[in-house]
């Protein structure tokens, strides 16, 4: 989330697409009631399904699964012809006005530069033209031919409302009335907010979804204001904190980036990363990259981290591709992977193709589940009977089941989707002989490290150099560990203005990330958590409901990164002399010397606003990019692909139908089926009564939705003899399962480029484990293809065939 | 909140309060904000420390299908294509409506098996059901269930031990969309107005409150998007009334408890009684009518 | 709210009193009887813990209440719910959130280690140190026979991509650091959490 969960309620129009925030997010979705009651908000909800948020709308749309992009392209073009613009920011505040190389090229469905073979583009011409003194060239007045704002007009002409009708099957009467009130946010002090989830992430072109909407926020001033954002509503408990700290393939905390192999050695490796300014007096934070790289590397190896070894930098891996979960079950499929853990994770539930990943764990070696529930995963070699039919005798795995503590029974911090970092307490010991996952961790690195010091072995350094500071180092405290996230000193840094004082003293906290040295004098394990625990102690712990002008900020309650910053980029919130765009819209204003108001201001608070930086610090334009130049691998602008399992084909460019860059293994393709056999659009989610696969395990919720079934609508049924509550079956090329049948007036019959399209629903929550009646899980459905830039699978939109059948149960 | 009796089945109770005056309690319901999550079913169960078994599904979102001497509290789901044309899914949260004048209270023939708070709350006494199942034939609404396991009579306590140490019910307090409030019945009725001129302007031309005056008003009301059509929401009852036969029984006999017979033998009458007759003490009803007329004015 | 607030000692010499003088005492009824017409209220004397809930990203704030288990001397949790001084959730909960305290006495839930050998058909109870020991003995084995040092080219690498760690997304910042600590101290590229699905 750009924002926070409260500001929702200062909204002026509430956009659902690409989520399902009441159903998913019920808490968070009480901010949209109190929009709609207390700031009069409209409330828009698209979805392929009339869900439990579309309950609440004042417009729902529907929509053809996959297709967000001709919908959202449709909307930036409506908004360009009626002038629906917020201009003085999209002037100021975005690039529209840069101008882009000659040689850039968008025709029939690719853009310039595509490789088929290699299935990617030679992006070097997405880029800006730049000026002799290194900036880059713009047209104030966004009229040059290849400025960025002509490029985009070019590039939506294409997506009129016939157009989006066509593609998306919604009704041309509904989505120009949906334009409409989103246009009325151009008002510089109305804002819309965006909420989206894995409605927009789980396609072939997932995060172009969320780009599209990006662009409708900038073209109508909607990001850095209260009541406005691009609000990913994310999914578990802590994924924007196990994302922050950087638990992925290619990551380092704070979103640093490990070494590629072609980066040899530390000053290559930063010559990518410390972005220098493309407009004069730009910021471009990550200037300080150095900083935070040297304090990870001292957190994690301390003094055996100097200046003479670049501070470690060969210590960590160097990736030749990235390792994310459907490259890793694809290796482990080709058996090319001996051991795993998962840590909570049910792949088996959770991954695409079900048969596939049973089939990748059954060449495992190993396989160690860590989890406070008896998982499918960790069940995946076990014969229960049609839900998981394996012969256990073939399969050679070893398996451990390693029992740990639950919420309830832990201490530390989470952080929730609007970036704040939550303190939380054990309420009861741990019960039976589970352990906290942090104790495993500690006794599985003691072990290795013991094992290396006894045997020997390949390249042992980092394992035995690994800082180990905690009291009790079989059992580190929570809050040894948050204080080493947090920064600290190592050594004494005088202040450079006067010799008598020290600017940092050596054992304390750092104060926040803004000290932090490339010298080795200070250790950070994840500098945007800087601040979080100071020397004034542990800041996730505050419980001040303070929230001055009911703002919606509450700005002294836990901590929120960075800098205890609630709202990104709110130097946006405010006009080019500073002033806030309206006054129900104040968040931080120039005072005459200094940025000052309700949020800590995401900017430089001494830089005066006829110095014209730019709200947009971490990037080297200081502004938001309309166009995104080579950052994207699928293209600086959203483009509208189908889905790789298609009911029509692509109207828009019928040569170029899905995704040209998405990268799919070899045998997936394989497996992707077609209209002709599969010819329904099936869509998979989740329930509010259940979460993923863990609720199944509890009684309460086992009761309030107890079997798995599939949604379709009236017609549908109709044609099919299926009535509801009987049994039914859903078959794709890759597996079929068996579910009970909701007929419903909410899946509603799309008509798309002159086919009737029928959509249905899966729910994803059953297993073969737990309270609940025993289900497949709609994973032995989906298909094994990702998105371009983040690899999340297509779970959204994909073809099946249904039919009625008879069970004796 | 003192919770004093007001009216008890089958019995005469002192009447009014004896704390002083009581503020009559209801929660509100509205149903335009109302998500159908279930969490007021699970926070009702785990409030009540009871579990319903794990069903089945029969094609369609209701779970349970139906009320049960363990759910006291249900979403039934409605699909209801409005005259614009428009899709409108309405789900309503059904349960108790604590009556102002209860139907299930007048039918019971068990000395204090059903009391009346003067706040309004209607409870059941479990020690004192003998089961007859008269309350459920009583109540306009259809809400109580009697258990197969020790056959008496379940349904919503309006957490009237919550709100007696001051605490809304569990579900209201759960309410993600806080389409559950409560409060008093005042407060609650000008929430309600305030919904409804909401609605209004959102082009729900007949929005209204849901207060049903044939049963003296409800102490759970809900704020409904089409106010003149209640049964489109999962059948709610347009004008409820409480039974003729159950008017007819009042008074019919003097009060059992008068006599001083014990529990025993008791049961053994309500054993003929169930063929008809049940009262409610005229004691009882002049004092409860004087209440409400207090509270009214 | 216009709800009043009154002990519970007072509410019992209310009822009692009104009780006192109904017919329950002509039917032999204790005056208990009447007051038993209200649940006693079962938080009294409970100890609360502050926690968040570990499902959504919303993160609403959840007070767990428990008392310690007379026989073995656990603390144990009997009820959970919303705090109310929470800004984002004001003391709601969604029907997960209202539940938790079934998962935490879920009957599924993972009581001591198990282990399954090759072949095997069923899970045997094991203990820690042999599952932590026989796991890092696999662990090192596989790391000392795959893990590359330097790419063809001659450029050190130091990567294991042989074993992999797939993260979990509902454990603190705590745990998240001290895992990517050990996995990447060994070397692992493998490495993904549940942002994407």
């Amino acid at each position: 989330m750009t924002n926070l969960w409260m500001d929702i309620k200062n909204a002026d129009v509430i956009t659902i697409m690409g989520g399902n925030a009441a159903e998913a997010h019920p808490c968070g979705f009480k901010w949209v009631t109190e929009a709609k009651a207390h700031n009069k908000a409209k409330l828009i909800v698209v979805d392929p399904r009339f869900t439990r948020s579309a309950a609440l709308a004042d417009i729902f749309c529907p929509i053809r699964a996959g297709t967000d992009i001709a919908f959202l392209g449709g909307v930036i073009k409506y908004l360009l012809d009626n002038n629906k613009l917020q201009h003085e920011y999209v002037k100021a505040f975005t690039n529209a006005s840069y101008i882009v190389k000659d040689g850039y090229g968008f025709e029939d469905g690719l853009f310039t530069g595509y490789n088929a073979e290699q299935r990617d583009y030679n992006r070097s011409s997405w880029d800006y033209e730049m000026g002799d003194d290194g900036f880059v060239k713009l047209d104030e007045s966004m009229q040059h031919p290849r400025s960025v704002f002509q490029l985009m007009k070019k590039h939506y002409e294409r997506y009129t409302p016939e157009m989006v009708e066509r593609v998306c099957g919604s009704p041309k009467d509904k989505f120009l009335q949906i334009c409409e009130v989103i246009a009325t946010t151009s008002a510089p002090d109305k804002a819309m907010t965006s909420m989206y989830a894995l409605g927009w992430t789980q396609h072939s072109k997932g995060s172009q979804n969320i780009r599209a909407m990006a662009v409708i926020q900038l073209l109508l001033g909607n990001i850095g204001m209260r009541g406005g954002g691009m609000n990913a509503l994310r999914g578990h408990s802590n994924i924007q904190g196990l994302t922050d700290i950087g638990l992925m393939s290619n990551l380092i905390p704070g979103y640093l980036t490990l070494a590629n192999e072609r980066e040899p050695n530390y000053a290559e490796y930063m010559k990518t990363r410390q972005f220098k300014p493309m407009r004069p007096g730009q910021t471009s934070f990550w200037q300080n990259y150095g900083k935070f790289f040297v304090s990870f590397t001292k957190s994690m190896w301390g003094a055996a981290a100097t200046k003479d070894n670049d501070f470690c930098y060969d210590w960590l891996p160097k990736l030749d591709v990235t390792y994310d979960v459907l490259r890793a079950f694809e290796l482990m499929h080709q058996g090319r992977i001996n051991g795993y853990f998962c840590q909570g994770f049910n792949p088996l539930m959770s991954f695409p193709n079900r048969k596939k990943i049973a089939g990748a764990l059954a060449k495992l070696k190993y396989l160690v589940v860590i989890d406070p529930l008896q998982t499918e995963t960790a069940r995946f070699w076990e014969n229960h009977g049609e839900h998981n039919d394996v012969n256990s005798a073939s399969i050679q795995t070893e398996v451990f089941e390693l029992p740990t503590t639950c919420f309830a029974e832990d201490e530390g911090s989470l952080t929730n989707s609007g970036r704040w970092l939550q303190w939380h307490w054990a309420g009861a010991d741990a019960p039976w002989e589970t352990k906290g996952d942090i104790d495993i961790m500690a006794e599985l690195h003691l072990r290795l490290k013991a094992l290396y010091q006894k045997e020997g072995g390949v390249f042992p350094d980092p394992i035995l150099n690994l800082v180990w500071p905690y009291k009790d180092p079989k059992k580190p405290h929570p809050e040894e560990i948050a204080k080493e996230v947090n920064g600290y000193v190592l050594e004494d840094v005088p202040d450079p203005n006067d010799a008598t004082k020290k600017l940092l003293t050596a054992g304390q906290q750092m104060p926040g990330f803004a000290l932090l040295r490339d010298d080795g004098k200070t250790a950070c394990g994840c500098w945007i958590y800087s601040g979080s625990w100071t020397p004034a102690g542990n800041q996730m712990a505050r419980r001040d409901t303070a929230d001055p002008e009911n703002a919606g900020l509450a700005p002294r309650w836990a901590w929120s990164w960075p800098a205890n910053r609630r709202i990104l980029y709110n130097r946006a919130s405010a006009d080019l002399n500073g002033k806030p765009w309206g006054p129900s819209k104040k968040l931080i204003e120039w005072n005459g010397t200094t940025w000052t108001g309700l949020d800590v201001p995401d900017y430089g608070p001494a830089n005066k606003p006829e110095a014209g930086v730019g709200p947009f610090i971490m990037n080297p334009e200081g502004t938001a990019r309309l166009f995104t130049r080579g950052m994207m691998r699928d293209g600086p602008f959203p483009e509208h692909y189908e889905p790789f399992e298609t009911p029509v084909g692509n109207p828009m460019h019928q040569k170029v139908v899905s995704n040209p860059v998405a990268r799919v293994f070899r045998g997936d393709m394989e497996v992707f089926g077609t209209a002709k056999d599969f010819p329904y659009v099936a869509t998979t989610y989740r329930l509010t009564e259940h979460f993923h696969f863990w609720s199944k395990h509890v009684q309460v919720n086992a009761s309030l939705q107890p079997e798995l079934f599939v949604e379709l609508g009236e017609d549908l049924a109709k044609e099919k003899g299926i009535r509801n509550g009987d049994w039914m079956k859903v078959s794709s090329n890759r597996g079929s399962i068996k579910a009970k049948a909701v007929v419903t007036k909410r899946m509603m019959t799309l008509k798309c480029d002159g086919k009737v399209v029928h959509q249905v629903g899966i729910p994803i929550h059953w297993g073969f484990t737990g309270a609940t009646k025993k289900g497949y899980g709609a994973n032995m459905l989906t298909p094994y293809v990702g998105d371009a830039n983040i690899e999340t699978p297509e779970y959204k939109a994909f073809l099946v065939d249904v039919e009625k059948i008879n069970v004796v149960s | 909140m003192a919770l004093d009796l007001m009216r008890r089945s089958a019995s005469s109770t002192p009447a009014g309060s004896l704390s002083g005056p009581t503020t009559e309690v209801a929660k509100l319901i509205d149903i335009s904000k109302c998500i159908g999550c279930k969490a007021c079913q699970a926070a009702c169960l785990e409030w009540n420390d009871l579990r319903e078994e794990v069903g089945v599904n029969t094609g369609v979102y209701d779970n349970p299908h139906d009320l049960t001497e363990n759910s006291w509290t249900l979403m039934r789901y409605s699909e209801v294509v409005a005259d614009n044309g428009n899709l409108e899914w309405l789900i309503r949260k059904d349960g108790c409506m604590h009556c102002a004048d209860p139907g299930c209270l007048k039918a019971c023939p068990s000395p204090g098996a059903i009391v009346q708070y003067t706040n309004g709350i209607v409870d059941f006494v479990k020690e004192n059901c003998i089961g007859c199942g008269y309350c459920v034939k009583g109540c306009p609404f259809n809400i109580p269930r009697i258990s197969k396991a020790d056959h008496k009579a379940y349904k919503c306590t309006l957490c009237s031990d919550r709100v007696n140490v001051g605490q809304g019910p569990a579900c209201a307090k759960a309410c993600p969309t806080q389409a559950i409030t409560f409060g008093t019945k005042a407060a609650m009725i000008a929430q309600a107005q305030t919904r409804i001129t909401d609605l209004k302007e959102r082009g729900y031309k007949n929005a209204g409150l849901y207060d049903p005056p044939g049963v003296g008003g409800t102490h759970v009301m809900y704020v409904l998007q089409h106010a003149d059509r209640p049964q489109i929401f999962a059948g709610l009852a347009k004008d409820p009334t409480i039974s003729p036969l159950v008017d007819l029984w009042k008074g019919m006999l003097k009060p059992i408890a008068m006599v001083g017979i014990g529990l025993t033998a008791l049961a053994g009458v309500f054993h003929y009684m169930t063929k008809g007759p049940n009262r409610v003490d005229a004691h009882d009803e002049e004092a409860a009518a004087r209440e409400m007329r207090r509270k009214a004015s | 709210m216009g709800v009043m607030n009154v002990t519970r000692r007072q509410f019992f010499r209310y009822t009692g009193t009104a009780v006192g003088a109904s017919t329950l005492s002509a039917l032999g009824f204790s005056s208990d009887a009447a007051v038993a017409a209200v649940r006693p209220f079962k938080l009294a004397q409970a100890k609360e813990t502050r926690n968040t809930c570990p499902y959504c990203s919303v993160s609403c704030g959840i007070i767990m209440y428990s008392r310690a288990n007379p026989a073995s001397g656990k603390s144990e949790i009997f009820h959970i719910e919303g705090d109310a001084d929470h800004p984002v959730n004001r003391g709601t909960l969604c029907p997960k959130g209202s539940a938790l305290l079934d998962f935490v006495n879920s009957k599924t839930r993972t009581q001591y280690p198990q282990y399954r050998g090759p072949g095997e058909k069923a899970f045997r109870r094991v203990t820690w140190d042999f599952a932590l020991d026989r796991i890092t003995k696999l662990m090192k084995e596989d790391r000392d026979k795959n893990f590359i040092e330097k790419n063809q080219a001659g450029t050190t690498v130091n990567r294991w991509t042989t074993t992999g760690f797939l993260a979990a997304s509902a454990t603190s910042n705590e745990t998240a650091f001290v895992t990517y600590k050990m996995v990447r101290s060994s070397g692992m590229v493998v490495f993904d959490n549940q942002a994407r699905v």
